[in-house]
């Protein structure tokens, strides 16, 4: 069984411009009210290999959605370092080197899933057939084809968030931001799109950056989760998953004790358990 | 969004023409029945029963009253005709009644049409340059409370009075605050995620404008545009009480009235009502048509 587990660790010491992302002790300080600032991330350092699965986790105000939205160009890290594909983080932005969701699927209401889904092709300059070709494929990957031509307010909150989904890979990126995407979700669709998106992934070889306060669904996902700290935002642990390849996770993982030995290593790291969690790195 | 827009209150601004709306009041109900029936499937038979018969009931209960106090009191024509009376004038005059219906219709229309293209530019405008929004707004602000028709004897005079281009600014000024107010308001709303997805994709401005800002706008640029809808058939029948060309309602109705025609002057009377019935009603139709698109 080929653990994706090993590679970041020895990928993150030589070569920062082969890693999907590489962070260097990134800050952010929000300014809020006169003079007033708010540290939400604070000298966060981590590596993210290609095609790796890796979930933030935290409680809120931990800044892992702020350090997401760094990585994306969203906001600027007003210290450190950020590289995405060894590009900065705005040239990879403008590149288009990542696929986006958010935790509100964000869909325009006014188009249907198909032109949703066409969104970014359109806004790129690609042809009118071409495009139509990838919604299609897009469509059925992510089992809308019944629903192609509904409108988001349709769409139950599952189906408006594989809409989403299926935008953010519109343009095979090599790498998916992920905010909280299946947030609002009830619990039973939540683990049906969790194993959706853990295939969609493997199929597709792209490293995900994936923020959650789920543990089970960061364990269930992930090849490293990386638990973070609020006030001010630190990453405090990174627990290594080894449940293997995407293609391989099903239902059954939920019950596996590995799954359990995961989802109890990041709760320890979570509440600063003196344990050390297995795989902790700590820079 | 659209459907909480739709209140009540804006509806009845339809029949804010001058008071004799009240005779019309069958016809009131008719348009906004209609559409309201369409959008619904199975059952729109009945659901068109029950939105249209009680305005009519009611309508037709009025119309008969009218005719009996008339009647029964011996009012003179003069104070108030009856709908009889009124109805034979209507179709005595009625080639002229729709000719100037025509021509009040045309100056509105235009109006509109080029007010309201240009409220939606500036309001574009305004959201994108912080700087012209701080200027125009108080401006526009202040233009929404003046009485614009009293401008109506300075364009006369300005493009001379044989011209229907004075009626036509009047209807444009009228008609661009509202529209303007409310595309501005809506061109505001995008939301958030929206502006992170369109960041995401590396959007230019325009793109922002053409894929979120403007079509998220819809709703509200309709809701500015049923208002003025009605205040543009209102300002060009008023702009004709201050002279110039003798070709519309506002003109025909005041020179009824001064020869005593009065029978003749109310048959005008509901010319105007009915076209200000039709503007309303097109407006709320390509409302439907446009919303429908969206779910």
């Amino acid at each position: 069984m080929t653990t994706p587990v090993q590679t970041p660790a020895t990928g993150a010491a030589h070569a920062a411009s082969v890693a999907a992302i590489s962070v260097r002790s990134a800050g952010k300080v929000f300014q809020v009210a006169k003079g007033a600032e708010v540290r939400a991330l604070d000298d966060v350092s981590l590596t993210v290999a290609p095609g790796e699965f890796v979930s933030l986790i935290g409680p809120s105000g931990c800044g892992k959605s702020t350090l997401l939205r760094l990585i994306a160009d969203l906001d600027e890290a007003t210290s450190g370092e950020i590289l995405v594909f060894g590009k900065t983080a705005r040239q990879a932005r403008i590149d288009q080197e990542y696929g986006i969701a958010f935790q509100s699927a964000g869909l325009l209401p006014w188009r249907s899933v198909q032109a949703n889904i066409e969104l970014p092709l359109e806004l790129h300059g690609v042809g009118k057939t071409e495009r139509s070709a990838r919604a299609e494929e897009l469509i059925e990957l992510v089992g809308l084809t019944d629903f192609r031509s509904r409108f988001p307010d349709q769409l139950s909150g599952g189906m408006q968030q594989r809409v989403a989904i299926a935008r953010s890979l519109a343009e095979r990126p090599k790498l998916l931001l992920m905010d909280e995407p299946f947030g609002a979700l009830d619990e039973m669709t939540r683990e049906r799109m969790q194993q959706e998106l853990v295939r969609i992934c493997s199929e597709t070889g792209a490293a995900v950056v994936f923020v959650t306060h789920s543990i089970p669904e960061a364990v269930f996902l992930s090849d490293r989760v990386v638990v973070m700290s609020p006030r001010p935002g630190r990453i405090v642990g990174i627990v290594d998953i080894d449940l293997g390849p995407g293609t391989q996770r099903s239902e059954g993982l939920r019950e596996n004790s590995a799954f359990f030995e995961g989802v109890t290593a990041v709760r320890e790291a979570l509440h600063g358990s003196p344990a050390a969690p297995m795989g902790v790195e700590l820079r | 969004m659209s459907e909480g827009m739709r209140g009540p209150g804006v509806a009845e601004r339809g029949n804010g023409h001058p008071e004799p709306a009240a005779g019309a009041a069958a016809g009131a109900g008719v348009p906004a029945g209609v559409s309201a029936a369409a959008v619904r499937g199975p059952g729109r038979g009945r659901a068109l029963v029950r939105s249209v018969l009680p305005p009519l009931v009611l309508g037709v209960a009025f119309l008969l009253l009218w005719q009996l106090v008339v009647a029964v009191f011996d009012i003179k024509p003069y104070l108030l005709p009856s709908p009889t009376d009124i109805a034979g004038q209507v179709v005595a005059v009625f080639a002229l009644l729709l000719s100037s219906m025509l021509a009040t219709g045309l100056n509105a229309l235009i109006g509109l049409v080029v007010g309201g293209v240009l409220a939606v530019l500036l309001a574009l405008v305004a959201s994108r340059l912080r700087v012209f929004d701080r200027m125009i707004v108080p401006l526009v602000a202040g233009l929404a409370v003046v009485p614009i028709v009293a401008l109506a004897p300075i364009l006369n005079t300005m493009f001379g009075s044989t011209s229907d281009t004075p009626r036509r600014v009047v209807v444009m000024i009228v008609v661009f605050a509202p529209i303007f107010i409310n595309t501005l308001r809506g061109l505001r709303q995008v939301r958030p995620v929206h502006r992170d997805l369109m960041r995401a994709y590396a959007a230019s401005s325009w793109q922002l404008t053409r894929t979120v800002t403007l079509p998220g706008a819809v709703p509200f640029i309709f809701t500015g545009l049923r208002i003025a809808s009605s205040l543009a058939v209102i300002s060009a029948i008023v702009a004709e009480y201050f002279g110039g060309l003798q070709n519309g309602l506002g003109s025909r109705i005041t020179s009824a009235a001064a020869n005593s025609a009065y029978p003749r002057a109310w048959a005008y009377v509901f010319g105007a009502i009915i076209l200000g019935l039709v503007f309303y009603g097109v407006t709320l139709l390509l409302e439907r048509f446009a919303s429908r698109r969206r779910s």
